[in-house]
């Protein structure tokens, strides 16, 4: 699914990043618990939450995650935009809840990251 | 197992790749309004085997070869091409993805499509079955190039250094309390890495176990530093702090068991999740901690190619 794709599923608005269209997202997850992220999150995915700081983008750097999506009309503060500006980490917002974001997405045919599993 | 991941990397670049990547431009185009037999210099000369057909700029039809032939045989030469041609003619955009190019030809069996433009419907190139081929072989090309030129890179290091025992050190220090902060040794550390040429996993890795180590030391302690050595075989990272220490590190080692307050829970840690995490991501991980003294947890990630799942 291509970032255009989700832009306008979940009628999002860009805020930030290096932000081309044509951009291929082949997997999508979604907490507000970064140690969860870090944990199943896999690179190159995209992450909804509605949790709204600066570790956020700090997650999704580490992990290799391309896009965030703030849900529920969360909207993130200057020091945010300007680190995922800084790493490339594409940066949307959406009034839509948690819930129906990830279902519009995961309706359309982005994969989950799958089960949950601590091992190796 | 290596065929395996084979199939996957030319997969993967079908999906990379668009149809304008690897169509062929600047084509040849005739009339419909001629004779057949006026193909035969394009055809030959140019070594093609299709030819699309194009009225007033506007695609109507398709020539190939085996058509060309047909007619050659039943003594047709002199028929209007209109009359020969293939109408009805399948297209793709040239924005699409490869992929969509490889399943049109698995279904329809020809041997060419013409690409037309999504804006304006125009004809801007040909694709055929080679043209996919040598497109995915160019693109295979490259990334192998720039692979072996990262791994010449992270190996390169070491072997330009002379010395008995060979390490590169970088330190970063880590404010207590200060969450404005936490992650910046981590994220420092990932782009000395991956600059340095090392693979993107072994770097996600490394990054990811930093981070968490990090996230520790700003939630729990009055500071501390993390200290990345990256050795020949292996990253080794050495994270300390000056206290106040777990008082029950087997504990402290359980999925879900947290002491954090309720201001770390808020900035989205603290689930109890932190040092499984680092367990998951490190090849091996060592904690030992004195109460009132301070903390050290010391992060081992092998650089071979596999690491032992053990």
């Amino acid at each position: 699914m291509t970032l255009k794709e989700i832009k306008e599923l979940l009628e999002a608005e860009v805020l930030t990043g290096k932000y081309d269209p044509e951009t291929e997202i082949q997997i999508g997850c979604s907490s507000d618990l970064m140690s969860e992220v870090l944990a199943f999150g896999k690179p190159g995915s995209i992450l909804l939450t509605s949790l709204s700081n600066i570790q956020v983008i700090n997650t999704a750097n580490v992990a290799d995650i391309k896009a965030v999506c703030f849900v529920m009309g969360k909207i993130p503060d200057k020091n945010i935009i300007n680190l995922a500006k800084k790493n490339d980490v594409v940066v949307f917002i959406t009034q839509l809840t948690t819930f129906e974001s990830c279902g519009r997405l995961y309706k359309n045919g982005l994969n989950s990251c799958g089960y949950f599993n601590l091992d190796k | 197992m290596d065929n395996k991941r084979t199939t996957t990397k030319i997969q993967e670049l079908t999906y990379e790749l668009k149809i304008k990547d690897v169509m062929t431009k600047n084509i040849e185009t005739v009339g419909s309004k001629i004779p057949v037999s006026h193909l035969r210099d394009i055809l030959y000369n140019k070594r093609i085997s299709g030819v699309p057909i194009v009225n007033d700029n506007k695609l109507v039809g398709l020539i190939s070869i085996e058509d060309f032939i047909k007619c050659l045989e039943q003594g047709e030469m002199d028929d209007l091409i209109e009359d020969k041609m293939t109408k009805n003619i399948k297209t793709l955009y040239a924005d699409e993805p490869l992929v969509h190019a490889v399943m049109k030809f698995e279904k329809y069996g020809f041997g060419r499509f013409p690409v037309i433009s999504r804006k304006d419907k125009k004809l801007i190139g040909i694709i055929t079955k080679s043209d996919i081929i040598k497109g995915v072989l160019k693109k295979l090309e490259t990334a192998y190039h720039d692979e072996e030129e990262r791994r010449y890179r992270a190996s390169h290091i070491f072997n330009d250094v002379m010395a008995d025992e060979i390490f590169f050190k970088f330190q970063y220090y880590v404010e207590g309390k200060n969450f404005d902060r936490a992650g910046e040794a981590a994220t420092g550390l990932k782009k000395t890495l991956y600059r340095l040429g090392l693979s993107p996993e072994i770097v996600r890795r490394a990054a990811i176990s930093t981070y968490e180590a990090e996230i520790n030391i700003v939630a729990f302690t009055k500071g501390g530093k993390i200290i990345a050595y990256l050795e020949p075989h292996q990253i080794r990272i050495v994270i300390t702090d000056k206290g106040p220490g777990i008082p029950d590190v087997e504990k402290a080692l359980q999925p879900g068991f947290s002491t954090a307050p309720g201001w770390v829970r808020e900035l989205g840690f603290g689930a109890g999740m932190g040092l499984p995490n680092i367990k998951k991501f490190a090849d091996k991980m060592t904690l030992r901690s004195t109460v009132e003294k301070g903390t050290r947890l010391v992060i081992i990630i092998k650089l071979s190619d596999y690491r032992n799942e053990d």
